[in-house]
């Protein structure tokens, strides 16, 4: 009987995989009680409270970089906002900075330049073997050995780079800019009408039209026509020596720009391999082929190779994207306002809440990660084959 | 019949190759000409920063350099070389933190033994492969003995430690403890059991989705609150652990993306043939998937040896935590080229050799299964 048992446990898979599994989460219920169990009585023996009370008290810091008003007053919900804003800012002006620099460099590395390959073989090489926190902090330290204010290096009329930032005129919207912007979307909307049209008429008659160039000269021409119309409702402040600061204008701090540069930089190495692999993975014979059937060159890129090359490029672009938004994090090593800086550091130390801070930030990492992924799912189906290929 | 003679075929081929390769038109020829005044500039302006106009131990003076004040640029207004000589001031920091200098030849025993550790894992063709492999198992404990003390050798707590002895510890272990646990969890998600899979796709989905600062943060803060009294490990082993669960976590990716790419016939021959879950595990998809595998785990290794430079941040001294302290000190601040030049060398010949060895890796396997 016993035997019986035995032999069943062992041989016979079902019963197996039960028992194991009861063991599994048993075990695992186990080990969570004696964490909360002993979590709960060292913070009881340390006299550390808990709860999300503390998220209504009021800071008591404040937080230079930031996108919506902070003052030491304000409570520490707010200065989450704050820094999960200043997360989310970082996260995309890398990305898309990376974006752009990673293109061009994976180009570069199938030029049939030799010499131009090589460059940017070894900017790949050079700067994807070393640790993105070493090369925001050697940024970051560039920008802070600029000269002082005082001896600010004057880039363009109004442009500023100094080791407290880079000034710059700030824009002054005035009556009627509204209008500028409204006609801009509607040039948006027109263009995208007439490429339907156009492509309707196209397949009806076989006559071409330079559709681009139509759809490029009503985006860019019409916002200008209003602007001139309207009287050019858009002045500039520039920034000016007062003392021993820059009035008026807007700066980008230091930090940011450390940030910025080292995330991108760093990343475009990645997705520069990425794009070059994707191009790579596009069959000569495809390109052959349309060559045979008469498309230009330009066509044959924007036709041909690029949406196929983009379905090999997305999935690991997905995931740089994914490693910058976590790399973003890094802020803290040079006093970014990020979102672990300022509510994961300073709002922790003050409060002592360790584990509700470090579960609301990480949760929220997991958010935005797992939203990246989301949407980069869903651009990945419309650019794969369609139909059962 | 014509004939060439072998230097003129020769010639040609160069010949041929510049044609093809640097001026085949005349945009490729104008990318030439830029190509090389950009080498050209760039080229002597660093080779000048970093080699001929440079200090080494002495100024141009030839007097040793013992603060910055000394540096050449800093006593004469047009040079700009690089001053090299707070690396030497700063060498046994950055190879080894604060260990008492007494003791430095324990570092050095082990530095000088890591090879032979890793070298039987890394080339399956090398002679006595055996003996190294059991080298290796025995390498972890002769060299915590020797860096952390026991009888016959005086104790040094790891808040002693530091330089390249952290980033190596770090790496070297994390990877190390990592690859057992990675396995675990990349069979675990692919198992058949529900409870099990979804606990591994829970802990490894939600370890890839946050930073590993926030780990490291969680490490250092929480675990002496989730742990009873009497058991406080130090910062070091607090970074250890988080490290390791964050690259276990990216590990056990890599190896399940071997485990897909062996194909089901190769389980059904395995169990037609009488072997159990284990057996089939062990003998027969584990080798194969770890194989295929390997690029990308060496991908994820090199991940985790850049990111063990996160640990300053917890307030260890890495090699970058080291850097940073010595330009913190008056007597060498401002010298941040050169610190952050020489940390990323050594990230670079670390991270640069392990991305060889992937590729040579790829390139073996390629030609071992066709």
């Amino acid at each position: 009987m016993q035997t019986n048992f035995l032999r069943k446990i062992i041989f016979d898979e079902k019963s197996r995989s039960l028992l194991i599994q009861t063991l599994v989460i048993g075990l695992f219920a186990l080990f969570i009680y004696l964490i909360a169990q002993q979590t709960a009585y060292n913070l009881e023996k340390r006299g550390i409270s808990s709860g999300f009370d503390f998220l209504n008290l009021s800071a008591g810091y404040d937080i230079s970089i930031r996108l919506i008003p902070f003052t030491s007053e304000d409570t520490h919900f707010r200065a989450y906002f704050v820094g999960l804003l200043n997360t989310l800012m970082i996260a995309v002006c890398g990305c898309f900075l990376a974006t752009i620099i990673g293109f061009l460099v994976g180009v570069i590395r199938l030029s049939s330049n030799w010499l131009f390959r090589n460059i940017a073989y070894v900017y790949v090489e050079f700067t994807r073997n070393v640790p993105v926190l070493l090369q925001i902090i050697l940024y970051y330290s560039i920008l802070l050995h600029l000269p002082k204010i005082k001896q600010a290096i004057e880039i363009f009329d109004g442009f500023f780079l100094t080791n407290r930032g880079f000034f710059s005129p700030s824009p002054i919207f005035k009556e009627g800019f509204s209008l500028v912007l409204w006609s801009f979307l509607i040039a948006i909307i027109a263009s995208i009408l007439i490429k339907k049209i156009l492509k309707k008429k196209q397949e009806q008659t076989g006559q071409q039209y330079p559709i681009f160039l139509i759809n490029s000269a009503l985006i860019i021409f019409t916002p200008i026509l209003v602007y001139y119309i309207m009287g050019r409702p858009l002045e500039f402040d520039a920034p000016v020596l007062k003392g021993f600061n820059f009035k008026g204008g807007m700066v980008i701090r230091p930090e940011f720009l450390g940030m910025l540069f080292g995330l991108s930089i760093y990343t475009a190495a990645f997705i520069s391999e990425t794009v070059r692999s994707g191009i790579i993975a596009v069959s000569k014979g495809q390109r052959e082929a349309s060559q045979a059937l008469g498309l230009k060159n330009n066509l044959v890129m924007r036709l041909i190779v690029i949406p196929q090359a983009l379905r090999v490029i997305i999935p690991p672009l997905t995931s740089q994207y994914l490693n910058l938004t976590k790399n973003s994090s890094l802020g803290i090593a040079i006093g970014y306002a990020d979102l672990v800086h300022g509510f994961g550091g300073i709002s922790l130390n003050q409060t002592g809440r360790a584990i509700e801070i470090m579960l609301m930030v990480m949760l929220t990492y997991l958010t935005i990660s797992l939203t990246i992924s989301l949407f980069m799912n869903i651009y990945n189906k419309s650019v794969q084959f369609k139909g059962n290929a | 019949m014509t004939t060439f003679s072998n230097q003129s075929l020769m010639r040609n081929k160069y010949y041929n190759w510049i044609i093809k390769n640097l001026f085949s038109s005349w945009v490729n020829s104008l990318m030439t000409v830029v190509a090389i005044i950009f080498i050209y500039e760039v080229g002597t302006f660093f080779l000048n920063w970093a080699f001929f106009a440079a200090d080494f131990r002495t100024n141009f003076q030839g007097e040793l350099i013992t603060d910055r004040s000394f540096c050449s640029k800093n006593i004469m207004p047009g040079e700009y070389g690089a001053c090299w000589a707070i690396i030497y001031a700063r060498w046994d920091q950055f190879m080894y933190g604060f260990y008492p200098i007494e003791e430095v030849w324990r570092v050095n025993f082990v530095y000088a033994l890591l090879p032979l550790a890793i070298i039987g894992i890394l080339f399956d063709k090398l002679p006595f492969r055996k003996y190294f492999i059991y080298f290796t198992f025995i390498y972890p404990f002769l060299a915590y003995f020797m860096l952390y003390g026991g009888p016959g050798l005086s104790v040094v707590g790891t808040n002693k430690w530091g330089g390249l002895l952290v980033t190596l510890f770090l790496g070297v272990t994390g990877i190390g403890l990592a690859f057992p646990l990675s396995i675990i969890l990349a069979l675990g998600r692919r198992s058949k059991m529900p409870i099990v899979k979804s606990l591994c796709v829970v802990f490894i989905e939600f370890i890839r989705g946050v930073p590993l600062i926030t780990l490291l943060f969680t490490a250092n803060v929480m675990l002496p609150l989730f742990l009873p009294d009497g058991v406080n490990p130090d910062n070091l082993l607090r970074a250890l652990v988080a490290v390791t669960l964050f690259q276990s976590a990216y590990m056990a990716e890599a190896i399940r993306g071997g485990l897909q790419a062996i194909p089901r016939g190769q389980i059904e021959a395995a169990q037609s043939l009488g072997l159990n879950y284990w057996q089939t595990t062990r003998k027969i998809i584990l080798p194969q998937a770890l194989k295929i595998a390997i690029p990308p785990i060496v991908n994820t290794c090199i991940g985790l040896f850049k990111d063990t430079s996160l640990v300053l941040i917890i307030g260890l001294f890495d090699l970058l935590g080291i850097g940073r302290a010595a330009l913190a000190d008056m007597t060498w601040t401002k010298l941040y080229y050169e610190v952050y030049v020489f940390i990323s060398l050594v990230f670079f010949i670390f991270c640069f050799g392990m991305s060889r060895y992937s590729l040579y890796l790829e390139k073996k396997l390629k030609t071992d299964n066709s």
